[in-house]
């Protein structure tokens, strides 16, 4: 353990610009939230019809959890940004964890570290601390932001506590997932997956109804979050279980320190071939050697998700056949046979939503080539600048195609299969899903043109992609000016199945697309190798 | 005399960084060129504009008679490149490496890619992330030698090698120059680039400061002398061109200039030589001097 203080300085000097945005972004939203909360449901009316439409609607009951309590501030919070702000955390907190101990033992820079006095744990107890400190920080500001709001000191307790606790849940995901793989990008994508299915499983969980699999959410670290109850109960023994897993993690990944050699992994690895399949011999070729796992497991990941959206589709309709004073209410939002139709729509969207991340990845994977110096060497061949980006962006265009599709199957199989009309749904949900692609596409494009042109931005994508997601998913419940909701191209396509079906927002959307991946491909073209 | 490589007054400039000030560089056709200088002096740079990966800001540059810029994918199938610092796919083994380099270039001569792995004593079944410095910079080197092309730019490509596989190195470009090659070989690895050129430039802080064939930049370089005389010594130290005069006695020890050397010679034997031992100029000290001259 000696000089896990030098590394933890050593951390939050490299960090020094992303550990602030992300500890600002997470208390400034937690701040908006809880003010939009206040002024749009300031009535006891208001508040008590929320907590019919957000308990008996599968969607939000999936997007974001029961809402325990709606006739409180608090209660409200914990319901709209509960499990966000826990996701976030996690998000936050793998990234910094793989960058910090496998990214750096990847590049070798561990090396250079550990031939000085560095105790063989230094590296990995270093970047614990500050993923650690992060969320604790996070969660004293948000604890004093609603503490000031003159919100109840025991629920803001429970509710700053439980973001933290996701957070170090992850923090000790990833210290495992750091030690399996000897590649950065596997890590992250282990400890990715693990949120990833950590969302979804709660949600099905929490969508299932009474007689459904509702333990789900017990299996899910952003489960544990909810199930605290913060501002409704305020069960503070469920933390027990968040903080356990997190010592177990972090113990397990010590152990498999101390049994290693620097550099290599759990995982190992095996001698492969020793010529290159004939195939190989095209950039493509070598595009689908780097990209096809990644694509394949996006694949397989938004199939899942569709099949758990799809499983609990139909109880949707179910729910609001039973109760009448309910469907008065559903009605009145969404029209006769709405129901269901609104939940696909928020479905695909969401789908449209994760499967964006797959494009900015896939689009990225171009600069990561290029600053490895990877690129260099085949560019010094005959492979042309544009062939190149060409055989990368295919990743992003046609596979982010594959991948939607995919969500949109496996959602339409399970739906279709309990409306016994599987030739029917399943085209129809395949298709409402792709109807997602244009404004995926746009923000591929944002990556591939900030690549082309300013390559050293590449970074702002994921911001991009970021801000598009909040305003898509929380824009309209926090009733922002339409102008901001408009910026986001996810908000021009239109909510199918239920919404009427026109080609505008899609030809225009292409087309802003087209003339990114233009700007990308004419820059790169003209512009020098940089890393 | 035809050009392989012909660049003048070229300029690139990384923000407020001038990394090219004006560089003039010629490569002829069939020689080995040993392109010297300290890291940082601009060999890389230089290069990555021949490849055509950096535009120059200023100056021309002509490769295999074309423009590395505009004619890259063309120039390109008659070039191979061994990068300073290679880096690997993590997930592609060594040979995957090589036969796609290699393809993607033009093709691969069989026969000589199994000659090369075995001389270099490269396991192509490892993956990319398992290879030490030294390995993957076989890797690179094997792909580029079993290329079949006119012209190989080689950046410091023995960095990491142990002096077994250097040796084979220079076999292996010894080999390249017989069959007629152009070679663009920066370096700054004295031996080696004595060992290997036909012609050699030198850049400081990017420019390109001597070039010439070994021998015309000795004739730049002086000669150390130590000589035991019948009588003691006269007038040495007044000769043009000697320095660092050390005399004890009727021994003397200096440097003299090389175009001098005739005269000094004549001075000595004036006095009678006993014993005279005298030391070749070495790249090593005209390249040590004109960085010496730059602190």
């Amino acid at each position: 353990m000696i000089g896990t203080w030098n590394l933890v300085r050593l951390a939050l000097r490299r960090d020094r610009i992303i550990l602030p945005i992300w500890v600002l972004a997470l208390v400034g939203i937690t701040a908006s939230t809880t003010t939009a909360l206040e002024e749009l449901y300031s009535s006891p009316e208001s508040r008590k019809l929320l907590g019919i439409t957000a308990n008996s609607n599968a969607a939000f009951l999936s997007m974001l959890g029961p809402l325990h309590d709606s006739s409180t501030l608090g209660g409200l919070l914990a319901w709209r940004w509960g499990v966000f702000a826990a996701l976030f955390a996690g998000i936050m907190s793998l990234l910094l964890v793989t960058r910090h101990t496998r990214a750096e033992e990847e590049t070798g820079r561990l090396e250079l570290i550990s031939a000085t006095v560095v105790g063989r744990h230094a590296s990995l107890a270093a970047a614990i601390i500050v993923a650690a400190g992060a969320n604790v920080l996070i969660g004293l500001l948000i604890a004093g932001l609603l503490l000031g709001k003159g919100l109840p000191a025991q629920g803001v307790l429970a509710f700053a506590s439980s973001i933290v606790v996701t957070g170090l849940v992850f923090t000790g995901a990833s210290a495992l997932t750091a030690q399996l793989s000897e590649n950065s990008r596997t890590a992250n994508s282990m400890a990715g997956a693990l949120l990833g299915a950590a969302y979804v499983v709660r949600g099905a969980g929490d969508s299932a109804g009474d007689n459904g699999p509702e333990w789900l959410t017990w299996v899910s670290p952003l489960g544990w979050a909810e199930q605290v109850r913060a501002f409704a109960g305020d069960r503070y023994w469920v933390f027990a279980i968040p903080l356990a897993v997190f010592v177990l993690t972090i113990a397990a990944a010590a152990v498999i320190v101390t049994k290693r050699d620097v550099g290599l992994a759990l995982l190992p690895t095996r001698l492969g071939p020793a010529r290159g399949a004939s195939s190989l011999r095209s950039p493509f070729a070598l595009a689908w050697r780097l990209q096809r796992g990644t694509l394949i497991g996006w694949t397989i990941g938004l199939f899942i998700v569709g099949v758990v959206y799809g499983s609990v589709a139909g109880a949707v309709g179910d729910m609001v056949r039973d109760n009448p004073a309910l469907a008065k209410i559903v009605n009145e939002i969404g029209g006769e046979g709405g129901v269901t139709d609104a939940f696909i729509a928020t479905v695909t969207q969401i789908m449209g939503l994760i499967g964006s991340v797959y494009l900015v990845q896939s689009t990225l994977r171009m600069r990561s080539e290029e600053t490895s110096l990877r690129a260099e060497p085949v560019l010094a061949t005959r492979v042309t600048r544009v062939g190149w980006v060409a055989s990368h962006a295919v990743f992003p265009l046609v596979g982010g195609a594959v991948v939607l599709a995919a969500g949109g199957l496996g959602f339409g199989l399970l739906h279709g299969a309990r409306e016994n009309d599987l030739g029917g749904v399943v085209p129809k949900l395949i298709g409402a899903s792709l109807a997602q692609l244009p404004a995926a596409w746009v923000v591929a494009g944002v990556a591939l043109a900030l690549f082309g042109l300013f390559p050293q931005l590449t970074g702002v994508s994921w911001a991009v992609l970021a801000t598009s997601l909040l305003v898509t998913l929380l824009g309209p419940a926090l009733q922002l000016d339409q102008w901001v909701l408009d910026i986001v191209p996810y908000t021009h396509i239109p909510k199918l199945p239920g919404a009427s079906w026109t080609f505008e927002p899609f030809l225009w959307l292409t087309g802003v697309a087209v003339l990114l991946l233009a700007a990308g491909f004419i820059g790169f073209r003209r512009r020098d190798l940089t890393t | 005399m035809t050009y392989a490589i012909s660049v003048s007054g070229l300029v690139k400039t990384f923000g407020p960084t001038r990394a090219l000030d004006g560089l003039d560089l010629t490569v002829r056709t069939g020689e080995v060129h040993g392109f010297l200088g300290p890291n940082g002096a601009g060999k890389s740079t230089t290069i990555r504009v021949l490849l055509g990966l950096l535009r120059a800001d200023e100056g021309t540059a002509r490769l295999l008679g074309g423009d590395p810029w505009r004619d890259t994918a063309a120039l390109h199938r008659r070039l191979a490149y061994v990068p300073g610092d290679v880096s690997l796919w993590p997930n592609l083994t060594g040979g995957e490496v090589i036969d796609l380099l290699g393809r993607l270039r033009g093709g691969l001569n069989e026969k000589r890619r199994a000659d090369l792995l075995e001389r270099f004593e490269l396991d192509p079944r490892k993956k990319g992330r398992t290879y030490s410095k030294g390995n993957r910079q076989k890797v690179a080197l094997v792909a580029a030698l079993s290329s079949d092309v006119e012209l190989l730019i080689l950046d410091e490509p023995t960095s990491g090698l142990d002096p077994l596989m250097e040796a084979v190195f220079q076999d292996c470009i010894n080999e390249e120059r017989e069959r007629g090659r152009t070679v663009l070989l920066s370096s700054h690895i004295l031996a080696e680039v004595e060992a290997l050129c036909d012609r050699v430039s030198i850049i400081r802080t990017g420019k390109i400061v001597e070039t010439g064939t070994l021998s015309e930049l000795r004739h730049l370089t002086r000669t150390s002398i130590a000589a035991e005389l019948a009588s003691s010594p006269n007038g040495l130290s007044a000769m043009p061109g000697v320095h660092d005069l050390v005399a004890e006695g009727n021994r003397v020890r200096f440097e003299v200039d090389s175009d001098q050397l005739d005269d000094v010679l004549k001075q000595l034997v004036a006095s009678g030589v006993r014993t005279l031992t005298s030391q070749p100029p070495t790249l090593e000290e005209l390249f040590l001097r004109h960085y010496e001259d730059a602190k």
